[in-house]
Protein backbone atom coordinates (compact mmCIF):
# COMPACT_ATOMS: atom_id res chain seq x y z
CA UNK A 1 0.00 0.00 0.00
CA UNK A 2 1.41 3.44 -0.47
CA UNK A 3 0.46 6.01 1.26
CA UNK A 4 1.74 9.23 -0.40
CA UNK A 5 0.05 12.59 -1.46
CA UNK A 6 -2.98 11.07 0.23
CA UNK A 7 -6.05 12.47 -0.92
CA UNK A 8 -8.68 13.66 0.96
CA UNK A 9 -11.31 11.17 -0.02
CA UNK A 10 -9.03 8.30 1.18
CA UNK A 11 -8.36 10.10 3.88
CA UNK A 12 -12.29 10.56 5.04
CA UNK A 13 -13.28 6.75 3.73
CA UNK A 14 -10.46 5.86 6.32
CA UNK A 15 -12.17 8.15 9.24
CA UNK A 16 -15.48 7.08 7.97
CA UNK A 17 -13.82 2.81 8.34
CA UNK A 18 -12.36 3.72 11.72
CA UNK A 19 -15.99 4.68 13.20
CA UNK A 20 -17.81 1.85 11.41
CA UNK A 21 -16.63 -0.86 13.53
CA UNK A 22 -18.04 0.74 17.10
CA UNK A 23 -21.12 1.80 15.43
CA UNK A 24 -21.80 -1.30 14.00
CA UNK A 25 -21.47 -2.16 18.19
CA UNK A 26 -23.64 0.37 18.86
CA UNK A 27 -26.09 -1.44 16.47
CA UNK A 28 -25.62 -4.78 17.27
CA UNK A 29 -26.24 -4.08 20.73
CA UNK A 30 -29.38 -1.99 20.62
CA UNK A 31 -31.15 -4.40 17.74
CA UNK A 32 -30.02 -7.35 18.00
CA UNK A 33 -32.42 -9.38 20.55
CA UNK A 34 -30.66 -10.62 24.11
CA UNK A 35 -31.50 -14.81 23.35
CA UNK A 36 -29.85 -15.79 26.63
CA UNK A 37 -31.21 -15.42 30.26
CA UNK A 38 -29.42 -12.43 31.41
CA UNK A 39 -30.15 -10.23 34.53
CA UNK A 40 -29.86 -7.17 33.61
CA UNK A 41 -29.54 -4.61 36.95
CA UNK A 42 -30.78 -1.07 36.71
CA UNK A 43 -29.02 1.24 38.66
CA UNK A 44 -29.67 5.16 39.61
CA UNK A 45 -26.85 7.74 38.15
CA UNK A 46 -27.14 11.29 37.90
CA UNK A 47 -30.77 11.33 38.47
CA UNK A 48 -31.87 8.38 35.82
CA UNK A 49 -31.08 4.92 35.28
CA UNK A 50 -28.34 2.99 33.67
CA UNK A 51 -27.95 -0.64 32.48
CA UNK A 52 -24.90 -2.28 31.38
CA UNK A 53 -25.92 -2.18 27.68
CA UNK A 54 -26.81 1.74 27.91
CA UNK A 55 -23.40 2.33 29.74
CA UNK A 56 -21.55 0.43 27.31
CA UNK A 57 -23.14 2.47 23.84
CA UNK A 58 -21.91 5.41 25.20
CA UNK A 59 -18.43 4.19 25.93
CA UNK A 60 -18.78 2.64 22.53
CA UNK A 61 -20.02 6.46 21.20
CA UNK A 62 -16.99 7.66 23.45
CA UNK A 63 -14.50 6.15 21.58
CA UNK A 64 -16.28 7.40 18.39
CA UNK A 65 -15.73 10.86 19.63
CA UNK A 66 -12.17 10.20 20.57
CA UNK A 67 -11.54 9.27 17.32
CA UNK A 68 -13.21 11.66 15.06
CA UNK A 69 -11.75 14.39 17.31
CA UNK A 70 -8.05 12.57 16.53
CA UNK A 71 -8.59 12.66 12.79
CA UNK A 72 -9.48 16.48 13.11
CA UNK A 73 -6.16 16.69 14.97
CA UNK A 74 -4.68 13.99 12.33
CA UNK A 75 -5.78 16.15 9.11
CA UNK A 76 -3.80 18.96 9.79
CA UNK A 77 -0.09 17.41 9.46
CA UNK A 78 0.49 14.89 6.35
CA UNK A 79 2.47 12.94 8.74
CA UNK A 80 -0.63 11.79 11.34
CA UNK A 81 -2.98 11.62 8.53
CA UNK A 82 -0.68 9.00 6.76
CA UNK A 83 -0.71 7.10 9.96
CA UNK A 84 -4.27 7.67 11.15
CA UNK A 85 -5.15 5.79 7.42
CA UNK A 86 -2.78 2.84 8.72
CA UNK A 87 -4.58 2.11 11.58
CA UNK A 88 -7.79 2.64 10.54
CA UNK A 89 -8.15 -1.51 9.64
CA UNK A 90 -7.44 -2.29 13.10
CA UNK A 91 -9.38 -0.01 14.40
CA UNK A 92 -12.27 -0.91 12.37
CA UNK A 93 -11.60 -4.58 13.41
CA UNK A 94 -11.73 -3.96 16.94
CA UNK A 95 -15.28 -2.36 16.69
CA UNK A 96 -16.25 -5.30 14.85
CA UNK A 97 -14.80 -7.59 17.42
CA UNK A 98 -16.31 -5.57 20.38
CA UNK A 99 -20.03 -6.37 18.24
CA UNK A 100 -18.85 -10.26 17.68
CA UNK A 101 -18.06 -10.44 21.31
CA UNK A 102 -21.16 -8.76 22.33
CA UNK A 103 -23.35 -10.99 20.70
CA UNK A 104 -21.32 -13.90 22.24
CA UNK A 105 -20.58 -13.04 25.65
CA UNK A 106 -23.97 -11.51 26.28
CA UNK A 107 -26.52 -11.80 23.76
CA UNK A 108 -26.41 -15.62 23.31
CA UNK A 109 -24.24 -16.21 25.92
CA UNK A 110 -22.01 -18.90 24.36
CA UNK A 111 -19.14 -18.29 25.62
CA UNK A 112 -17.79 -20.73 29.13
CA UNK A 113 -19.85 -18.25 31.70
CA UNK A 114 -18.44 -16.61 33.93
CA UNK A 115 -15.92 -16.78 33.27
CA UNK A 116 -15.73 -14.90 30.20
CA UNK A 117 -17.84 -12.47 30.16
CA UNK A 118 -19.24 -9.95 27.52
CA UNK A 119 -17.82 -6.49 27.38
CA UNK A 120 -20.83 -5.02 28.37
CA UNK A 121 -20.61 -6.97 31.97
CA UNK A 122 -17.55 -6.04 32.08
CA UNK A 123 -18.80 -2.37 32.19
CA UNK A 124 -21.03 -3.01 34.63
CA UNK A 125 -18.33 -3.33 37.43
CA UNK A 126 -18.01 0.74 36.87
CA UNK A 127 -21.88 0.77 38.01
CA UNK A 128 -22.01 -1.91 40.46
CA UNK A 129 -18.92 -0.70 42.84
CA UNK A 130 -17.28 2.88 41.09
CA UNK A 131 -16.09 4.16 44.03
CA UNK A 132 -14.63 0.86 45.43
CA UNK A 133 -13.01 0.41 42.25
CA UNK A 134 -11.28 3.92 41.83
CA UNK A 135 -10.33 3.58 46.02
CA UNK A 136 -8.20 0.59 44.83
CA UNK A 137 -6.89 1.68 42.16
CA UNK A 138 -5.52 4.92 43.92
CA UNK A 139 -4.15 2.62 46.72
CA UNK A 140 -1.81 0.70 43.40
CA UNK A 141 -0.92 4.34 42.34
CA UNK A 142 0.45 5.15 45.96
CA UNK A 143 1.55 1.91 46.30
CA UNK A 144 3.60 2.39 43.13
CA UNK A 145 4.61 5.50 43.62
CA UNK A 146 6.28 4.75 47.19
CA UNK A 147 7.92 1.39 45.74
CA UNK A 148 9.07 3.29 42.32
CA UNK A 149 10.70 5.88 44.63
CA UNK A 150 12.18 3.89 47.08
CA UNK A 151 13.69 1.69 44.18
CA UNK A 152 15.13 4.22 42.00
CA UNK A 153 16.43 6.07 45.03
CA UNK A 154 17.92 3.23 46.40
CA UNK A 155 19.38 2.01 43.28
CA UNK A 156 20.68 4.91 41.65
CA UNK A 157 22.23 5.32 44.94
CA UNK A 158 24.33 2.04 45.41
CA UNK A 159 24.56 2.18 41.66
CA UNK A 160 26.79 5.41 42.01
CA UNK A 161 28.60 3.77 45.15
CA UNK A 162 29.12 0.33 43.41
CA UNK A 163 30.65 2.64 40.40
CA UNK A 164 32.63 5.00 41.99
CA UNK A 165 34.40 3.48 44.89
CA UNK A 166 36.20 0.00 44.09
CA UNK A 167 35.99 -0.86 47.48
CA UNK A 168 32.08 -0.56 47.02
CA UNK A 169 32.29 -2.40 44.06
CA UNK A 170 34.01 -5.24 45.72
CA UNK A 171 31.80 -5.97 49.36
CA UNK A 172 28.95 -4.89 47.02
CA UNK A 173 28.75 -6.08 43.73
CA UNK A 174 28.76 -10.22 44.36
CA UNK A 175 25.42 -9.71 47.42
CA UNK A 176 24.03 -7.27 43.92
CA UNK A 177 24.64 -10.45 41.45
CA UNK A 178 23.34 -12.82 43.84
CA UNK A 179 20.30 -11.09 45.57
CA UNK A 180 19.56 -10.18 41.62
CA UNK A 181 18.29 -12.79 40.47
CA UNK A 182 16.10 -14.06 43.20
CA UNK A 183 12.86 -12.90 42.12
CA UNK A 184 11.87 -10.18 44.72
CA UNK A 185 8.28 -11.74 45.71
CA UNK A 186 10.35 -14.77 47.39
CA UNK A 187 10.87 -12.67 50.04
CA UNK A 188 7.11 -12.13 50.92
CA UNK A 189 6.80 -14.78 53.80
CA UNK A 190 9.49 -12.29 55.08
CA UNK A 191 8.54 -9.17 54.25
CA UNK A 192 4.93 -9.38 55.35
CA UNK A 193 5.67 -10.77 58.63
CA UNK A 194 8.93 -8.42 59.70
CA UNK A 195 7.54 -5.35 58.09
CA UNK A 196 5.51 -3.08 60.01
CA UNK A 197 2.22 -2.64 57.74
CA UNK A 198 1.36 -4.24 54.77
CA UNK A 199 2.82 -1.42 52.88
CA UNK A 200 5.45 -0.91 53.94
CA UNK A 201 6.24 -4.91 53.28
CA UNK A 202 5.00 -4.03 49.49
CA UNK A 203 7.70 -1.35 49.11
CA UNK A 204 10.34 -3.54 50.51
CA UNK A 205 9.77 -5.95 47.38
CA UNK A 206 9.55 -3.25 44.76
CA UNK A 207 12.33 -1.91 46.22
CA UNK A 208 14.18 -5.44 46.12
CA UNK A 209 12.79 -5.91 42.63
CA UNK A 210 14.33 -2.75 41.41
CA UNK A 211 17.36 -2.50 43.02
CA UNK A 212 19.94 -5.24 40.69
CA UNK A 213 18.88 -3.74 37.36
CA UNK A 214 18.79 0.25 38.35
CA UNK A 215 22.31 -0.30 40.38
CA UNK A 216 23.88 -2.49 37.63
CA UNK A 217 23.12 -0.43 34.89
CA UNK A 218 24.22 2.47 36.86
CA UNK A 219 27.46 1.29 38.33
CA UNK A 220 28.16 0.10 34.87
CA UNK A 221 28.05 3.72 33.29
CA UNK A 222 29.70 5.40 35.91
CA UNK A 223 32.30 2.88 35.61
CA UNK A 224 32.52 3.70 31.84
CA UNK A 225 32.99 6.84 31.77
CA UNK A 226 35.63 8.24 30.02
CA UNK A 227 39.21 9.06 31.79
CA UNK A 228 39.69 12.15 29.76
CA UNK A 229 35.90 14.10 31.03
CA UNK A 230 37.18 13.47 34.36
CA UNK A 231 40.87 14.69 33.27
CA UNK A 232 39.36 17.99 31.20
CA UNK A 233 36.80 18.55 34.32
CA UNK A 234 39.60 18.54 36.67
CA UNK A 235 41.89 21.31 34.75
CA UNK A 236 38.43 23.17 34.96
CA UNK A 237 38.15 23.21 38.60
CA UNK A 238 36.21 20.78 39.12
CA UNK A 239 36.08 18.53 42.86
CA UNK A 240 35.58 15.48 43.70
CA UNK A 241 31.76 15.78 44.75
CA UNK A 242 31.78 18.17 41.15
CA UNK A 243 33.55 15.22 39.44
CA UNK A 244 30.80 12.46 40.48
CA UNK A 245 27.59 14.81 40.14
CA UNK A 246 28.80 16.47 37.42
CA UNK A 247 30.58 14.35 35.28
CA UNK A 248 30.31 10.84 35.77
CA UNK A 249 25.98 11.05 36.65
CA UNK A 250 25.27 12.47 33.40
CA UNK A 251 27.37 10.40 31.78
CA UNK A 252 25.63 7.23 33.23
CA UNK A 253 22.19 8.95 32.63
CA UNK A 254 21.25 6.74 29.63
CA UNK A 255 22.14 3.79 31.65
CA UNK A 256 19.79 5.08 34.85
CA UNK A 257 16.87 5.22 32.46
CA UNK A 258 17.79 1.76 30.82
CA UNK A 259 18.03 0.11 33.88
CA UNK A 260 14.69 1.91 34.98
CA UNK A 261 12.45 1.25 32.16
CA UNK A 262 14.21 -2.45 32.96
CA UNK A 263 13.09 -2.45 36.82
CA UNK A 264 9.40 -1.04 35.54
CA UNK A 265 8.45 -4.36 34.20
CA UNK A 266 9.65 -6.12 37.62
CA UNK A 267 8.04 -3.25 39.37
CA UNK A 268 4.03 -4.41 37.99
CA UNK A 269 4.74 -7.46 38.48
CA UNK A 270 6.14 -7.44 41.83
CA UNK A 271 2.75 -5.02 43.10
CA UNK A 272 0.66 -6.95 41.84
CA UNK A 273 1.72 -10.15 43.01
CA UNK A 274 1.91 -8.63 46.63
CA UNK A 275 -1.52 -7.10 46.24
CA UNK A 276 -2.74 -10.53 45.99
CA UNK A 277 -0.95 -12.08 48.52
CA UNK A 278 -1.86 -9.48 51.22
CA UNK A 279 -2.65 -6.14 50.78
CA UNK A 280 -5.83 -4.05 52.36
CA UNK A 281 -6.32 -2.86 49.09
CA UNK A 282 -4.75 -2.12 45.30
CA UNK A 283 -6.24 -3.81 41.85
CA UNK A 284 -4.32 -7.13 42.88
CA UNK A 285 -6.42 -7.49 46.00
CA UNK A 286 -9.64 -6.13 43.93
CA UNK A 287 -8.90 -9.53 41.52
CA UNK A 288 -8.60 -11.26 44.51
CA UNK A 289 -11.49 -10.82 46.14
CA UNK A 290 -13.57 -10.71 42.86
CA UNK A 291 -12.30 -14.07 42.20
CA UNK A 292 -13.30 -15.47 45.40
CA UNK A 293 -16.54 -14.53 44.49
CA UNK A 294 -16.65 -15.55 40.90
CA UNK A 295 -17.08 -12.33 39.49
CA UNK A 296 -14.85 -12.65 36.53
CA UNK A 297 -16.22 -9.06 34.90
CA UNK A 298 -14.37 -7.91 37.81
CA UNK A 299 -11.32 -9.54 37.20
CA UNK A 300 -11.40 -7.92 33.34
CA UNK A 301 -12.60 -4.35 34.33
CA UNK A 302 -9.00 -4.39 36.64
CA UNK A 303 -7.19 -6.24 34.13
CA UNK A 304 -8.01 -3.49 31.92
CA UNK A 305 -7.48 -0.56 34.52
CA UNK A 306 -3.76 -2.16 35.08
CA UNK A 307 -3.03 -1.80 31.05
CA UNK A 308 -4.36 1.86 31.13
CA UNK A 309 -2.57 2.76 34.33
CA UNK A 310 0.89 1.11 33.34
CA UNK A 311 0.20 2.24 30.18
CA UNK A 312 0.17 5.70 31.11
CA UNK A 313 3.04 5.69 33.77
CA UNK A 314 5.30 4.23 30.80
CA UNK A 315 4.47 6.62 28.23
CA UNK A 316 5.03 9.56 31.58
CA UNK A 317 8.92 7.90 32.08
CA UNK A 318 8.99 8.03 28.28
CA UNK A 319 8.36 11.95 28.48
CA UNK A 320 10.75 12.35 31.13
CA UNK A 321 13.51 10.29 29.73
CA UNK A 322 13.60 12.30 26.53
CA UNK A 323 13.42 15.39 28.38
CA UNK A 324 16.54 14.13 29.90
CA UNK A 325 18.56 12.42 27.36
CA UNK A 326 18.02 14.95 24.48
CA UNK A 327 21.60 15.67 24.01
CA UNK A 328 21.69 12.09 22.97
CA UNK A 329 19.31 13.16 20.23
CA UNK A 330 20.82 11.97 16.74
CA UNK A 331 23.64 10.67 18.32
CA UNK A 332 22.45 6.93 19.03
CA UNK A 333 19.79 5.34 17.07
CA UNK B 1 56.08 39.11 38.27
CA UNK B 2 59.53 37.14 37.31
CA UNK B 3 59.51 36.95 33.39
CA UNK B 4 60.01 32.82 33.80
CA UNK B 5 55.77 31.68 34.32
CA UNK B 6 57.16 27.62 34.39
CA UNK B 7 60.50 26.45 35.49
CA UNK B 8 61.07 22.39 35.25
CA UNK B 9 63.92 21.36 36.48
CA UNK B 10 65.38 18.23 36.34
CA UNK B 11 62.24 16.12 35.83
CA UNK B 12 62.35 12.50 35.67
CA UNK B 13 59.38 10.13 34.80
CA UNK B 14 59.31 6.33 34.39
CA UNK B 15 56.37 4.28 33.77
CA UNK B 16 56.55 0.32 34.34
CA UNK B 17 54.11 -1.75 33.60
CA UNK B 18 53.14 -5.23 35.20
CA UNK B 19 55.63 -7.19 33.62
CA UNK B 20 58.31 -5.03 34.83
CA UNK B 21 58.65 -3.22 31.15
CA UNK B 22 60.34 -0.13 32.07
CA UNK B 23 59.94 3.06 30.14
CA UNK B 24 61.62 6.26 30.38
CA UNK B 25 59.03 8.67 29.09
CA UNK B 26 61.12 11.85 30.06
CA UNK B 27 65.01 12.02 31.25
CA UNK B 28 66.25 14.83 32.94
CA UNK B 29 64.07 17.57 31.16
CA UNK B 30 64.93 20.72 32.37
CA UNK B 31 63.70 24.02 30.51
CA UNK B 32 62.18 27.90 31.58
CA UNK B 33 58.98 28.47 29.97
CA UNK B 34 58.55 32.49 29.33
CA UNK B 35 55.53 34.51 30.52
CA UNK B 36 53.56 35.13 27.20
CA UNK B 37 55.38 32.89 24.88
CA UNK B 38 54.06 30.26 22.93
CA UNK B 39 56.01 27.30 23.34
CA UNK B 40 55.87 24.14 21.02
CA UNK B 41 57.33 20.69 22.33
CA UNK B 42 57.89 18.88 18.79
CA UNK B 43 58.68 15.29 18.26
CA UNK B 44 57.73 11.56 16.51
CA UNK B 45 55.56 9.63 19.24
CA UNK B 46 57.21 8.36 22.28
CA UNK B 47 59.41 11.14 23.03
CA UNK B 48 57.53 12.11 26.00
CA UNK B 49 55.97 15.30 24.63
CA UNK B 50 52.33 14.42 25.77
CA UNK B 51 53.85 13.07 29.34
CA UNK B 52 55.54 16.32 30.03
CA UNK B 53 52.14 17.65 29.13
CA UNK B 54 50.33 16.29 31.63
CA UNK B 55 52.88 16.84 34.01
CA UNK B 56 52.47 20.16 33.47
CA UNK B 57 48.42 19.84 33.89
CA UNK B 58 49.18 18.33 37.02
CA UNK B 59 47.17 14.74 36.08
CA UNK B 60 50.25 13.19 36.38
CA UNK B 61 54.06 13.30 38.97
CA UNK B 62 56.99 13.26 38.28
CA UNK B 63 59.34 10.29 39.98
CA UNK B 64 61.97 13.43 40.57
CA UNK B 65 62.66 16.84 39.40
CA UNK B 66 60.35 19.85 40.21
CA UNK B 67 57.89 21.90 38.38
CA UNK B 68 57.59 25.33 39.45
CA UNK B 69 55.14 27.87 38.32
CA UNK B 70 55.78 31.43 39.57
CA UNK B 71 57.73 29.75 41.76
CA UNK B 72 55.23 27.39 43.21
CA UNK B 73 55.84 23.67 42.90
CA UNK B 74 52.75 22.05 40.69
CA UNK B 75 50.45 19.60 43.15
CA UNK B 76 48.00 18.60 40.73
CA UNK B 77 45.70 20.36 38.69
CA UNK B 78 44.06 24.08 39.13
CA UNK B 79 42.73 26.39 36.97
CA UNK B 80 45.90 28.21 36.13
CA UNK B 81 46.65 25.74 34.06
CA UNK B 82 44.32 25.28 31.28
CA UNK B 83 44.41 22.01 29.29
CA UNK B 84 42.90 20.85 25.67
CA UNK B 85 43.23 17.30 24.45
CA UNK B 86 42.98 15.97 20.90
CA UNK B 87 39.60 15.06 20.51
CA UNK B 88 36.28 13.66 22.58
CA UNK B 89 36.61 16.51 25.78
CA UNK B 90 33.77 18.17 25.62
CA UNK B 91 30.85 16.92 27.83
CA UNK B 92 28.19 14.93 25.32
CA UNK B 93 25.72 16.01 27.39
CA UNK B 94 26.23 19.25 27.83
CA UNK B 95 25.41 22.14 24.57
CA UNK B 96 28.03 24.22 23.31
CA UNK B 97 26.90 27.26 25.74
CA UNK B 98 26.99 24.80 28.82
CA UNK B 99 30.58 23.45 28.03
CA UNK B 100 32.42 26.33 27.77
CA UNK B 101 30.39 27.83 31.32
CA UNK B 102 31.72 24.81 32.92
CA UNK B 103 34.76 26.26 34.44
CA UNK B 104 32.82 28.96 35.58
CA UNK B 105 29.79 26.84 36.99
CA UNK B 106 32.00 24.34 38.86
CA UNK B 107 33.97 27.41 40.62
CA UNK B 108 30.45 29.24 41.84
CA UNK B 109 31.33 32.01 38.90
CA UNK B 110 29.18 31.40 36.36
CA UNK B 111 26.11 33.79 37.56
CA UNK B 112 29.15 37.09 37.48
CA UNK B 113 30.68 36.21 34.53
CA UNK B 114 28.43 35.03 32.53
CA UNK B 115 29.25 37.59 30.06
CA UNK B 116 32.45 35.76 29.11
CA UNK B 117 30.43 32.90 28.25
CA UNK B 118 28.91 35.39 25.38
CA UNK B 119 31.52 36.74 24.49
CA UNK B 120 33.83 33.51 24.52
CA UNK B 121 30.88 32.09 21.88
CA UNK B 122 31.60 35.49 20.03
CA UNK B 123 35.47 35.16 19.74
CA UNK B 124 35.48 31.75 18.45
CA UNK B 125 32.46 32.19 15.97
CA UNK B 126 29.78 30.32 17.05
CA UNK B 127 26.99 32.39 17.51
CA UNK B 128 23.60 30.72 16.66
CA UNK B 129 25.57 27.55 17.89
CA UNK B 130 25.26 28.28 21.57
CA UNK B 131 22.22 25.07 21.97
CA UNK B 132 23.84 22.84 19.98
CA UNK B 133 25.04 19.56 21.35
CA UNK B 134 28.93 18.36 20.96
CA UNK B 135 28.09 15.57 18.33
CA UNK B 136 25.96 18.10 16.10
CA UNK B 137 28.76 20.36 15.44
CA UNK B 138 32.08 19.89 13.22
CA UNK B 139 35.32 18.78 14.64
CA UNK B 140 37.10 22.17 13.62
CA UNK B 141 34.14 23.81 15.79
CA UNK B 142 34.26 21.18 18.85
CA UNK B 143 37.99 21.90 19.25
CA UNK B 144 37.53 25.43 19.43
CA UNK B 145 34.32 25.15 21.90
CA UNK B 146 37.35 23.26 24.12
CA UNK B 147 39.71 25.99 23.64
CA UNK B 148 37.23 28.62 24.73
CA UNK B 149 35.96 26.69 27.49
CA UNK B 150 39.80 26.36 28.98
CA UNK B 151 40.58 29.77 28.12
CA UNK B 152 37.14 31.18 30.15
CA UNK B 153 39.24 30.37 33.32
CA UNK B 154 41.62 33.09 32.69
CA UNK B 155 44.70 30.54 33.18
CA UNK B 156 47.68 31.60 33.20
CA UNK B 157 49.07 28.55 30.96
CA UNK B 158 46.98 27.13 27.82
CA UNK B 159 47.89 23.32 27.30
CA UNK B 160 47.38 21.93 23.98
CA UNK B 161 47.95 18.59 23.99
CA UNK B 162 47.66 18.42 19.85
CA UNK B 163 44.10 20.05 19.57
CA UNK B 164 44.29 20.25 15.73
CA UNK B 165 45.64 16.60 15.20
CA UNK B 166 42.65 15.27 14.16
CA UNK B 167 41.43 17.64 11.58
CA UNK B 168 41.92 18.06 7.90
CA UNK B 169 43.84 20.86 6.89
CA UNK B 170 42.30 24.03 5.97
CA UNK B 171 40.22 22.94 9.56
CA UNK B 172 43.83 23.12 11.03
CA UNK B 173 44.74 26.50 9.60
CA UNK B 174 41.76 27.93 10.38
CA UNK B 175 42.24 27.03 14.15
CA UNK B 176 45.83 28.25 13.93
CA UNK B 177 44.90 31.51 13.47
CA UNK B 178 41.99 31.57 16.12
CA UNK B 179 44.55 30.53 18.59
CA UNK B 180 46.85 33.21 17.74
CA UNK B 181 44.07 35.53 18.10
CA UNK B 182 42.79 33.95 21.60
CA UNK B 183 46.43 34.23 22.76
CA UNK B 184 45.96 37.86 21.62
CA UNK B 185 43.55 38.66 23.37
CA UNK B 186 44.04 36.55 26.48
CA UNK B 187 47.61 36.86 27.01
CA UNK B 188 48.03 33.65 28.17
CA UNK B 189 51.03 31.42 27.70
CA UNK B 190 50.75 28.39 25.26
CA UNK B 191 52.55 25.11 25.13
CA UNK B 192 51.47 23.29 22.23
CA UNK B 193 52.65 19.50 21.85
CA UNK B 194 52.30 18.48 17.68
CA UNK B 195 54.09 16.64 15.38
CA UNK B 196 53.47 18.85 12.34
CA UNK B 197 56.72 20.95 11.55
CA UNK B 198 54.59 23.56 10.11
CA UNK B 199 52.13 23.93 12.71
CA UNK B 200 55.05 24.78 14.91
CA UNK B 201 56.66 27.13 12.94
CA UNK B 202 53.22 28.89 12.01
CA UNK B 203 52.54 29.43 15.71
CA UNK B 204 55.73 28.96 17.79
CA UNK B 205 57.99 31.43 19.64
CA UNK B 206 60.36 28.98 20.32
CA UNK B 207 60.06 25.60 19.60
CA UNK B 208 61.29 22.55 21.97
CA UNK B 209 62.82 19.40 19.72
CA UNK B 210 62.51 16.01 21.96
CA UNK B 211 63.94 12.67 21.04
CA UNK B 212 62.45 9.18 22.27
CA UNK B 213 64.06 6.76 24.46
CA UNK B 214 64.52 8.01 26.77
CA UNK B 215 62.03 11.17 26.23
CA UNK B 216 64.75 14.06 26.39
CA UNK B 217 65.09 17.68 25.10
CA UNK B 218 67.27 17.38 21.80
CA UNK B 219 67.35 21.40 20.84
CA UNK B 220 65.66 24.37 21.34
CA UNK B 221 65.16 26.66 18.32
CA UNK B 222 63.99 30.71 18.19
CA UNK B 223 61.68 31.55 15.75
CA UNK B 224 62.32 35.10 14.68
CA UNK B 225 59.75 35.50 11.44
CA UNK B 226 57.50 38.43 12.16
CA UNK B 227 53.76 37.29 12.03
CA UNK B 228 51.75 37.11 9.92
CA UNK B 229 53.91 34.19 8.62
CA UNK B 230 53.69 33.16 5.13
CA UNK B 231 54.18 28.98 5.11
CA UNK B 232 55.66 29.18 1.96
CA UNK B 233 58.12 32.18 2.87
CA UNK B 234 62.20 31.34 2.75
CA UNK B 235 62.93 31.85 6.13
CA UNK B 236 59.74 29.17 7.03
CA UNK B 237 60.88 26.68 4.54
CA UNK B 238 64.69 27.39 5.87
CA UNK B 239 63.14 26.58 9.35
CA UNK B 240 61.08 23.65 8.28
CA UNK B 241 64.01 21.84 6.48
CA UNK B 242 66.29 22.65 9.72
CA UNK B 243 63.93 21.29 11.84
CA UNK B 244 62.89 18.29 9.73
CA UNK B 245 66.91 17.29 9.37
CA UNK B 246 67.40 17.42 13.32
CA UNK B 247 64.27 15.16 13.82
CA UNK B 248 65.71 12.79 11.31
CA UNK B 249 69.53 12.49 12.88
CA UNK B 250 67.78 12.63 16.09
CA UNK B 251 66.05 9.21 15.17
CA UNK B 252 68.83 7.67 13.35
CA UNK B 253 70.73 8.15 16.18
CA UNK B 254 71.97 4.95 17.85
CA UNK B 255 70.24 3.96 21.28
CA UNK B 256 72.83 4.40 24.58
CA UNK B 257 73.43 1.16 25.91
CA UNK B 258 72.13 1.76 29.14
CA UNK B 259 68.30 1.33 28.11
CA UNK B 260 66.45 -2.03 27.77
Amino acid sequence: MKYKNLSALRFVLSVALTIAGFVSAIIVNAAVPQAAAVKINRYEYFGGTLDFNILYRYAAAGIIILYLGLAVFAYFSEERRVNYVKRAPFRFALGVALALWDILGTKYLLLPQPFFPGPAAILETFLNEPAFVLENTLYSLKLYAAGFTAGVTFGVGTGILIGWFPRVYYWVSPVLKITGVIPAVAWMPFALTLAPTPFTAAVFLMTMCAWFPIASFTAQGVQSTAKVHFEVAKTLGANTAQLVFRVAIPHALPQIFGGISMANGFMFTTLVMSEMMGQPGGLGYYIQLSRVWSAYYKVFAAIIIMAALFSIILYIIGIVQNRALRWQKGLVK
Amino acid sequence: MSDIVLEIAGVNRIYSDDKENVVEALHDISLSVRRGEFLTFIGSSGCGKTTLLRLIAGLDEPQSGKLLLDGKEICGTDTNRGYVVQQGGLFPWLSVRDNIAYGLKVRGLYQKNKADVVKYIGLIGLDGFEKSYPHQISGGMAQRVAIARALINNPEILLLDEPMGALDSFTRADIQDKLLELKGESGATMILVTHDVDEAIYLSDRIVIMTPRPGRINDVLNVAIPHPRHRGGVEFMAMRRDILEKLNLASAQPQPEYTI
